[in-house]
């Protein structure tokens, strides 16, 4: 195997695409081979490191793509603010080891579970500087959260998984991070219920920040954030409208709060085994069908039933048992079989993956930036 | 401000091509006549007016295709419009243009709230989606100050802001899918109402493309459920530096408010008069609102007032009923109709790093005093999305084009100190000619490799957004196909 070419500036980037003689592997922190580690010359981007800009008071921060993700809270949470996507770690799921790079998290739009309250990745990103497939380098977006200067190539390049640029730096706008939170826990529903509820009180104007069901366990969170006194209210509230469901219990605890919401986000239900693990996007109230449809899988609903993490044996056919269902599933940790025979993400239908094969062969006319991950 | 030459072999087949419209979509839906094509020759940026060769109105993503694929087949440029309240021209037509409204598509196809969506069609109002959930309780959060009358296929062109979107964020924000028309009359679905797309998020992507990728009929829109209360205060300060440092503080104070509004001297005095809104005599004003339970609110209020005091505020004015949360947003509301009264004005739309405020803010003045020409400041301070007014007067000769000077040095000041030259109106023909302020070719010829994947003939409004001499070759291309 090659060494990885590890360059450390954005003309370094975009020297080392540019002198590629075939497939490149793009890689942060190396912690998400999502799709299964791919044939070609890897490439890392974890030398471009750095916070470039923070102003606080504008909630703008700019990073280099290297920069770890830990790096950025830790200078968010000196002034008490935080990404608000919640980034997913995915080092439980694939047994990796290193660091998480920010770059990694705009590249997979891995969003946690305040994704169904406040938004994804792709909602908080301002602007990119990526570097194309013909070491072409380009900017767009900006820093600042109101801009619809050009085309929006931010939201392009955010979740295309390298495959259309190798990203160098990226923008965001922050929030201030919660001063408290409690997590509000109802037993025994089934899927249906445990939707039905989660919809209820994301109709609230409580502002609920997660909504997750483990199938398993039978247990339904919900999350709230804010002020002190504002969380005790809401909590108070929410057990009101969540009376039809059961009795709900509210726990203030922060640190038990952020443990429970962190297992949800990095999927800890899935770490250590050797299921294939499918990442499943529907509309919220088809949650409890596409756990009817893989009966067996060990499934944890969250966006109030909109993403379904499945569990499944090696080798299950995922899309064909899903079926009619709207929306889609992506093969996000499998075995070297259930690679060969299902694509990582859901094949498009015509015209649209003519409209994204189009799109590939602009950006990376040569075919060499994860030639194959999406298509 | 130049448009392309009209392509004679179009305007040559006017009447073939207008016999094909109608055969497609229906006598009365083709409108050629020339008093009648007056209507469509302009939107809300009315310096500018050239009549289309017709105009066609669709009811149905059909007819929208089936319209798409007689122009695409004859070579006829189209220029899609929503409610023609752009101020950037982005509807302005040019005169081999069939201009292809989407009023008749207006009904709301469902209502989901166990989802929390709305589908509807791209003609509806963006007032009218509230309109049409607030009964129960839900509203849809993107509010441009057109909201009574722009459409929401224009909305999803420019990807428009409002007042509020600190916190609820712009249209890209709140759309989940919707049903695009490509200009070879293709039909394409993207995304739904499920949250993340499969594959690349072409949703993003042609959400503020300003109609130059396809004709959006149909979408999906996220609504939210109704706060219990808001209320607003009113804080008038000495000078704007202080009010620009009032901003940073609630914001660094972990306070996130609904909307955050700044005037500047002169517009608070133009509003006053106008409207009589009661507001001080100040060199600056912000009006900030809240959101929340009463307990809520009092909480919030009571540190943002705490973080006012402390830059000595010349008046602080917590509203304590609805009638004076009224009175308080009644000048905001009313500035554009203040400014009318004075002079013809143009409303710029450049967006900086909110640290940058007092410094762009003394800037502006200055470029005033060296053109001739007052201008007004009233915008978004919490997401650094500025609406300098210039007034001018239309009827002396020379004056829009010194205003037309003056506010390209403002949007070039804009980009100079890290912003951007439009944050929710849009490139249009308007800044058009500035984009190479803000991009390098590298960057341009990456959003027209776009535009060449999805209209290959570069049909669609493609005398927008890219500065013509940048994009001429590739609308060369298409008038040789025409003459081949």
């Amino acid at each position: 195997m090659l060494d990885t070419l590890a360059p450390d500036s954005e003309a370094a980037i975009s020297e080392a695409i540019r002198a590629a003689d075939g497939p490149l592997r793009i890689e942060g922190g190396g912690t998400r081979p999502i799709g299964g580690l791919r044939d070609g010359q890897a490439l890392s981007v974890a030398g471009h490191a750095g916070v470039s800009l923070y102003e606080p008071g504008a909630l703008t921060l700019v990073a280099r793509a290297g920069t770890p993700v830990a790096e950025i809270e830790a200078v968010l949470a000196a002034e008490g603010q935080a990404l608000p996507f919640e980034p997913v770690d995915h080092r439980g799921l694939f047994g990796t080891a290193g660091r998480p790079t920010i770059g990694g998290a705009v590249a997979t739009n891995a969003s946690g579970p305040r994704r169904i309250a406040v938004g994804a990745v792709r909602d908080f990103l301002l602007g990119v500087r990526f570097v194309d497939g013909t070491g072409t380098i380009v900017k767009n977006g900006g820093r600042v959260m109101k801009n619809v200067t050009g085309y929006d190539l931010v939201k392009l390049l955010c979740g295309s998984h390298g495959t259309l640029g190798v990203l160098t730096e990226v923008a965001f706008k922050v929030l201030p991070a919660p001063a408290a939170q409690a997590t509000i826990a109802l037993e025994g529903l089934d899927p249906t219920g445990a939707v039905a509820a989660m919809a209820a009180a994301m109709a609230s104007p409580f502002e609920v920040s997660g909504a997750a069901h483990d199938c398993a366990a039978g247990r339904t969170l919900l999350r709230l954030e804010g002020f002190e006194a504002q969380v005790v209210y809401r909590g108070e509230r929410l057990e009101e409208v969540l009376a039809p469901f059961g009795s709900a219990v509210v726990d203030p605890d922060a640190g038990r709060g952020a443990e429970t919401w962190a297992g949800i986000r990095d999927m800890a239900r899935a770490h250590g085994t050797d299921e294939d693990i499918w990442r499943i996007s529907v509309k919220p109230s088809d949650g409890p069908s596409v756990v009817a449809a893989l009966a067996g899988a060990r499934c944890v609903m969250d966006w109030a039933g909109g993403l379904v993490t499945a569990a499944v044996p090696p080798g299950t056919d995922v899309r064909t048992r899903l079926g009619g269902i709207p929306g889609h599933a992506t093969l996000l940790r499998g075995g070297e079989e259930s690679r060969a025979r299902f694509a990582a993400f859901e094949p498009e239908p015509e015209p649209v993956a003519r409209l994204t094969a189009g799109l590939r062969a602009r950006f990376d006319p040569r075919g060499v930036l994860n030639p194959g991950l999406m298509g | 401000m130049e448009l392309p030459a009209p392509d004679p072999r179009v305007i040559a087949r006017k009447p073939q091509i207008v016999a094909r419209l109608r055969a497609a979509i229906g006598e009365a839906n083709v409108i050629d006549d020339e008093r009648e094509t007056r209507a469509y020759e302009c939107d809300a940026l009315a310096a500018y007016k050239c009549p289309p060769l017709c105009a066609v109105l669709p009811a149905s993503t059909g007819e929208v295709a089936a319209v798409l694929t007689v122009c695409h087949e004859e070579g006829v440029p189209v220029v899609p419009r929503g409610a023609g309240t752009s101020l950037a021209g982005g509807a302005l037509p040019t005169a081999d243009a069939v201009i292809l409204g989407v009023a008749r598509l207006n009904r709301v196809l469902e209502t989901d709230y166990p989802n929390r969506t709305i589908r509807v069609e791209t003609g509806r109002t963006n007032l009218s989606v509230t309109g049409a959930v607030e009964e129960d309780g839900f509203f849809y959060a993107p509010d441009p100050s057109s909201q009574l009358a722009c459409a929401i296929a224009g909305n999803i062109a420019m990807n428009s802001g409002g007042a509020h979107c600190l916190k609820y964020g712009v249209t890209t924000n709140n759309l989940l899918g919707v049903t695009m028309v490509l200009m070879d009359g293709t039909v394409v679905e993207l995304g739904g109402a499920h949250l993340d797309p499969a594959g690349y998020d072409l949703l993003g992507l042609i959400c503020g493309s300003e109609g130059q990728l396809g004709v959006v009929t149909e979408a999906t829109l996220r609504i939210l459920p109704k706060p219990e209360g808001a209320r607003p205060v009113l804080i008038g300060f000495q000078s704007n530096e202080v009010a620009g440092a009032c901003v940073s503080d609630i914001i660094k104070a972990g306070l996130l408010p609904v909307a955050i509004e700044f005037m500047d001297r002169p517009c608070i005095r133009a509003v006053e008069d106008f409207s009589g809104a009661g507001y001080p005599d100040c060199a600056a004003l912000l009006i900030v609102e809240v959101e929340g339970s009463e307990a809520e609110i009092d909480e919030q209020l009571g540190l943002i007032k705490q973080i006012a005091r402390k830059h000595d505020p010349v008046e602080l004015r917590e509203s304590a009923s609805a009638a004076e949360s009224a009175a308080i947003w009644l000048g905001r509301k009313s500035a554009f109709g203040a400014m009318g009264r004075i002079n013809d004005y143009i409303c710029l739309d450049g967006t900086i790093p909110v640290s940058e405020l007092p410094f762009v803010l003394k800037r502006i003045g200055e470029l005033s005093e060296h053109y001739g020409l007052d201008v007004a400041n009233v915008f978004h301070a919490g997401d650094g999305n500025m609406h300098p007014l210039i007034l001018f007067n239309a009827n002396e000769p020379g004056q829009l084009e010194t205003c037309e000077a003056f506010g390209a040095d403002i949007l070039k000041l804009c980009v100079e100190v890290g912003g951007c030259l439009t944050g929710e109106h849009g490139v249009g023909v308007e800044k058009r000619d500035l984009m190479t302020a803000q991009f390098a070719p590298a960057d341009l010829e990456a959003q027209m490799g776009v535009k060449d994947v999805f209209d290959p003939a570069w049909l669609l409004n493609a005398a927008k957004v890219f500065p013509l001499d940048v994009s001429a070759d590739r609308r060369a291309a298409r008038r040789g196909a025409n003459a081949a």
